[in-house]
């Protein structure tokens, strides 16, 4: 038969057709808070494991990073849930556990993520926002509770690890499952997002502790956003010795994701001819600019150069890899979701 | 046990739309959406040229990617004969199966919940046809039980050659046209 | 804020409503039915009015709303499925821009300014100035251009008035050539539904037909019942339609030059003796003649004419052969392309004759059609002066109305002035060829009255625009045409009208009563009258209501049946040669003249049909308008990506006169020859009121500023356009 020249559908309907476009802004915020969340969950995990604390100490990862994470999570999940189109069913997905569906999975997850999150935020609260532990000294009870029980700590520290990992991980199954859509037809899909939530997570811890860094003049809208917290914590700063842990652990993350990139996009490129033509669509189609520049030069190449320098002590610590490194794992998710749903299985037309 | 499909005779089939309306007036499918679809393949240059016409919509599949990854069991599978169904008071328009289906058979309802063809169940259970198979003028469209080797979709699948849609996606369609 | 008391909102809403109605009708809102709804279903057989196939369907009524219409397993026709259009006719029902009432022109013709009128004042106003004109001019300057089934009682309305200057553009326009080309070989034309035995033919040839596309019910039907058989296809088509598609052999022929490929395929069955001798020498009369004549039409010679390879017409001339006399040379239907279509359609004729298939099995059969007595009324008056239409017979061979004719006659007042026009389902402004001709002459009338079930451009220039209510709503006239088995169908109501439209029957009955013909309608309501028809049959009226299709006594249809061979030729026999169009002057073998070619950097514009609308009345079907809301033109993929176009892009077309189409749709495909394009007919509308239609598409009927008229029958040719495409700046 001579070659396919022309295809064409009748069907129009909407967020279908010309190419798929169900999911727009919300599904790539969600699933950068999502990493972003679990990246945090972890990396406190890994601390309280670590360093298993007995008193309160002013550790960016303890004490702001689990209550960043419960604000994080809740908004990712009330924009999961703006993304509904049949919201007044939403508690369908508890009355169930289907085992085939990362969405199900993922959503059961969701449950003991706030736990974990709740249990490591509670263990140093009274540090994080003094303001409210005056207000409710129960507070200081708990947290008192808590850091004195050894195991309870590890504990807990080991389930935000775990559940932290299944997080990250789960965002990129959910879509690696979905056959359907070449591009993300990737095992790596689920550990490329855990490793960019840990990027995002440590570049969020990092450039907090840049805020709060006494020193040098901080531009206006950091310094209002500051003392507007501040004002509610008034918490003794933070001890700033872990910036480099954070932004050396940052770079591992950042060079781990890029090879879980590289790997992902070497597999489309030699698998079948529509695995080919999704990963063209990120390296010279349409998403090509927004891949190359956001994602890669600034998203993940220009911080790994910024913050090596920082470690060396060529140059201070700045907000700018920080701030590469968020709008780099917006980037990624936007671009892979938006692009995820262009790629299908029916033959390119030249 | 029986499996419903479809077979369809691309050869008699002119892409004439009758399917397409029938289904929109029998189940009330709202305007801008289609359940079925016609799709015009072309091969060739002028004048030497191959055209097939298709009148497409959900395969039933028998491995459908859409129930798998339903979180509530909303999309499922409908026993007698396979066919795959959304129970609207379970769905909560998540659009994991609109990614999910390779075919892109499905869309959002305007209610909210994931809609598509249902092989008319609600005929078929009535021993009638799905309305589009009905309505076809051109008598090219044919539904039934795969394993009744009798049946009429049995016998053509055994006597003509035909292909299903993507049948490398994996999903088993159970939509079968006849070359 | 002000605040608005009660009763001064009132007042504003009563006066804005009030002053809506009497500028614009279309913001009436939707009444409904007034009844209460009543809950289950309920079934009823009717027809179809969708296009003229008028298949017999049964309409499913559900919780007191119209719910699906599907075929009536009775009717021969449709044999119990609808095509696209009719699986959608409900969506007439539910057209948001129907006419709601009668309406009255309060400004210039053309401004679509309208006043809502009663029935009573509508109709006292038309029998007024009818008389008016009766009085002045005669009642035969008064015109009608009328086309279907439900124009039959305002046809008996303006016979009793006195007039017989009533035309269809079917005949004309459409299939007025392909008729009268059959007629002058076999005597008899080949009639709508065709008398194509298409699902027995193991030889189908198309010329330019696109069945698939054109969406006649039993012609798709039978079309992929014998594509289903294995039937031989051969297409020849300057687009590779949806039939060619199914064919053995494409053939892409040169536009307008079919007539040479025709004649070549003769020269090769003559020559090669491939004909059917025993039918020819039984039936036919001035064959040596007639192969003398055709002698020096060789495929070489057809070949730059047409763009066909030799060796490729002598094949396809072969395979035709071989299949004889199950060989069916379709007569097409729109036959009105370059002027020459009668002898064309002619040709036709003759290389069906050559292969013996008229009369016989999977050819042409003899339709069988049944007697139902007329209801008798008075004898119309006889008019001293000859129809305005073929003034001298100067058309000598039109054995029907020709309405440009009837134009004409309006534009110059030759041979008599017309000075009042009443249309009844037909959008002239599409249908006749040259818009601005039409509207100068409704510029000379006294009167105009459109009779209408929606808001058409032509009723946008009428002085009085009638609503009709549509096929579902309404009983008509019994439908009974000859077929393979005769029948008769009925249409009765299903649901009723939404808001003050009327059915045809009520109208001409109410307006010739007004005109003081009542003796013409001796019969209360139309239930009266169908049943007193069908009880002089020997036919049930209940029955047929129950039912909606009475078979009739069935008769042979093909000579070796007992099928009588009677040909109404002079001579009685298949006119191979045909004397009367040599004493007439003109060719008596068809002859081929070259079509005008296309001015460089322009294409040849062709039309067709889509089988999702019927010609320019549906597109405010929300069914039908959901399945396809706008036309595209068919470029060359070569040619579009000269001229830097892909699929997708929008321009504007320009013919040579200087018109300029609506913004359309570019379909840049390989099915196409490079110096053509096509659209499909009916779109591009520009009546404001058709709110869901107004500018959609492009209009073929715009461009079509130029027309060929047949010298044989007065047929207006309408392929002979020619246009540029204009890029969006």
């Amino acid at each position: 038969m001579n070659p396919l020249t022309e295809l064409t559908l009748s069907r129009h309907n909407p967020l279908v057709d010309p190419t798929l476009h169900v999911w727009q802004w919300q599904i790539p915020i969600y699933l950068f808070l999502g990493g972003l969340v679990a990246g945090l969950m972890i990396i406190a995990g890994v601390r309280l494991i670590a360093i298993r604390p007995t008193q309160r100490e002013a550790l960016v990862c303890c004490t702001i990073g689990p209550l960043a994470g419960l604000v994080f999570l809740s908004l990712g999940m009330f924009v999961l849930f703006l993304d509904l189109s049949h919201k007044l069913y939403v508690w369908r997905l508890y009355t169930t556990f289907q085992i085939t569906s990362p969405m199900s999975w993922g959503s059961w997850i969701l449950l003991l993520v706030y736990p974990a999150l709740a249990a490591n935020a509670l263990a140093h609260l009274p540090e994080a926002i003094p303001a409210l532990a005056k207000r409710f000294p129960v507070l200081i009870a708990w947290s008192d509770f808590i850091l004195s029980r050894t195991r309870l700590v590890v504990a807990i520290g080991i389930a935000n690890v775990l559940v932290g990992i299944g997080l990250g991980i789960y965002t990129g199954i959910l879509l690696g499952t979905l056959g359907a859509r070449p591009l993300w037809n990737s095992a790596l899909l689920g550990p490329l997002f855990l490793f960019s939530g840990l990027s995002t997570a440590a570049a969020l811890l990092h450039g907090i502790l840049v805020l709060t860094s006494s020193g040098e003049e901080l531009p206006a809208f950091a310094d209002f956003l500051l003392s507007s917290l501040t004002r509610l914590a008034q918490a003794r700063p933070l001890d700033q010795k872990v910036a480099p842990v954070l932004a050396g652990a940052d770079n591992s993350f950042l060079t781990i994701e890029l090879g879980l990139l590289s790997l992902f996009l070497i597999g489309h490129l030699t698998s079948t001819a529509v695995h080919q033509q999704a990963a063209t669509l990120l390296l010279s189609g349409p998403y090509a600019a927004v891949f190359w520049i956001f994602v890669i030069s600034l998203g993940i190449v220009l911080p790994l150069i910024l913050q090596t320098l920082e470690l060396q002590n060529s140059i201070r610590h700045t907000l700018a890899p920080a701030l590469l490194v968020i709008f780099g794992g917006i980037a990624l998710r936007f671009i892979l979701v938006y692009a995820g749903q262009q790629s299908h299985w029916f033959h390119a037309l030249n | 046990m029986s499996r419903f499909a479809m077979v369809i005779d691309t050869r008699r089939c002119v892409g004439c739309y009758d399917c397409v309306v029938a289904c929109k007036t029998e189940n009330g499918v709202p305007e801008g959406y289609s359940r079925d679809w016609i799709t015009e393949e072309v091969h060739g240059a002028f004048p030497t040229l191959q055209m097939e016409i298709r009148s497409e919509r959900c395969n039933h599949c028998d491995n459908p990617p859409c129930v798998s990854c339903c979180p509530t069991g909303a999309s499922h599978v409908h026993e007698p004969g396979g066919v795959v169904l959304v129970t609207h008071d379970k769905c909560i328009g998540c659009k994991a199966c609109l990614a999910a289906c390779p075919y892109n058979a499905r869309f959002i309802h305007p209610d909210g919940y994931a809609d598509k063809c249902t092989f008319c169940i609600h005929r078929v259970e009535r021993g009638l046809d799905p309305a589009c198979v009905s309505v076809c003028p051109t008598h090219c469209m044919h539904f039934g039980d795969l394993d009744d080797p009798q049946s009429e979709v049995s016998q053509l699948l055994n006597s003509r050659p035909h292909h299903a849609l993507l049948p490398e996606a994996g999903t088993k369609p159970c939509i079968f046209y006849l070359t | 804020m002000m605040n608005l008391s009660r009763r001064r909102f009132l007042k504003i809403a009563a006066g804005t409503m009030a002053a809506a109605g009497s500028l614009d009708a279309s913001l009436h809102v939707l009444a409904g039915s007034g009844k209460p709804a009543a809950r289950g279903t309920r079934t009823v057989p009717t027809f179809c009015n969708l296009c003229f196939w008028e298949c017999g369907a049964i309409a499913t009524v559900r919780d007191g709303k119209l719910w699906k219409i599907e075929g009536n397993p009775l009717d021969p026709l449709s044999r119990g499925r609808l095509c696209p259009r009719g699986t959608g006719g409900i969506g007439a029902h539910f057209d948001p821009d129907r006419l709601r009432s009668p309406l009255l022109r309060v400004s210039e013709r053309g401004e679509e300014k309208w006043k809502a009128v009663t029935w009573d004042e509508a109709l006292s106003f038309i029998a007024g100035n009818m008389q008016k004109i009766k009085a002045e001019y005669g009642p035969e300057s008064f015109a009608a251009f009328i086309h279907g089934l439900g124009g039959k009682f305002f046809k008996q309305t303006l016979r009793a008035y006195g007039t017989e200057n009533i035309a269809a553009p079917s005949f004309a326009q459409c299939r007025g050539p392909r008729d009268v080309g059959f007629t002058l070989t076999f005597g008899d034309g080949v009639g709508s539904p065709e008398r194509t035995d298409i699902e027995n033919a193991q030889c189908i040839v198309l010329i330019g037909s696109h069945i698939g596309e054109n969406m006649h019910n039993t012609q798709v039907q039978e079309f992929a019942a014998a594509v289903g058989k294995g039937a031989s296809i051969i297409v020849a088509d300057p687009r590779f339609s949806v039939a060619a598609s199914k064919a053995k052999f494409y053939l892409p022929v040169k536009p307008g030059t079919d007539l040479a490929l025709l004649l070549a395929w003769m020269n090769v069955i003559v020559g090669e003796k491939l004909y059917d001798k025993e039918y020819v020498d039984k039936y036919g009369l001035g064959f040596e003649q007639f192969a003398a004549e055709i002698q020096p039409f060789t495929p070489e010679w057809a070949y730059p004419e047409t763009g066909i390879d030799p060796d490729l017409i002598r094949a396809t001339a072969r395979e035709m052969a071989r299949y004889r006399p199950a060989t069916l040379i379709h007569p097409g239907r729109h036959s009105s392309w370059y002027g020459d279509d009668a002898q064309r359609s002619r040709a036709i004729a003759l290389l069906n004759a050559l292969m013996g298939s008229w009369g016989r099995k999977g050819g042409l059969y003899i339709p069988a059609g049944m007697e139902i007595p007329g209801y008798p009324v008075p004898p119309y008056p006889k008019s001293e002066k000859p129809p305005v239409d073929n003034p001298n017979n100067q058309y000598p061979f039109a054995d029907e109305a020709i309405s440009t004719g009837i134009r004409e006659a309006t534009l110059t007042g030759k041979p008599y002035p017309v000075k009042g026009w009443l249309v009844y389902a037909t959008n002239l402004l599409y249908s006749l060829p040259n818009q601005a001709e039409t509207i100068r002459a409704i510029q000379n009338l006294d009167l105009f009255v459109v009779v209408d079930t929606i808001p058409s451009e032509i009723a946008c220039w009428a002085d009085i625009v009638l609503p009709e209510s549509i096929y579902l709503e309404r009983y008509d006239e019994l439908h009974s045409e000859p077929f393979r088995q005769p029948f008769i169908a009925l249409r009765q109501p299903v649901v009723d009208a939404p808001a003050d439209q009327k059915p045809n029957w009520w109208i001409a009955k109410t307006l010739a009563e007004k005109l003081g013909l009542g003796a013409y309608y001796p019969w209360k309501d139309i239930e009266e009258y169908l049943a007193a028809r069908l009880k002089a049959a020997g036919y049930s009226f209940e029955d047929l209501k129950r039912d909606g299709i009475l078979p009739g006594p069935q008769r042979p249809i093909y000579f070796e049946d007992g099928a009588p061979a009677v040909f109404d030729t002079p001579s009685k026999k298949i006119e191979f040669y045909s004397a009367q169009l040599q004493k007439a002057g003109f060719d008596p073998v068809p002859k081929y003249t070259p079509p005008e070619q296309p001015p460089q950097g322009s294409y040849r514009l062709l039309f067709g049909r889509a089988p999702t609308h019927s010609f320019s009345r549906t597109q405010t079907n929300p069914l039908l308008m959901d399945l396809q809301n706008e036309n595209s033109v068919w470029v060359n993929a070569v040619e579009a990506q000269r001229l830097g176009l892909k699929s997708g892009d929008y321009v504007r077309l320009r013919n040579l006169d200087g018109q300029v189409s609506n913004r359309v749709l570019v379909k840049a495909t390989e099915r196409i020859r490079p110096d053509c394009v096509y659209i499909t007919h009916g779109w591009g509308h520009t009546s404001r009121m058709l709110r869901s239609a107004f500018g959609r598409g492009a209009s073929d009927s715009q461009l079509i500023t130029r027309y060929k008229t047949d010298p044989l029958m007065g047929g207006t040719g309408m392929n002979v356009n020619f246009v540029t495409l204009e890029t969006e700046v």
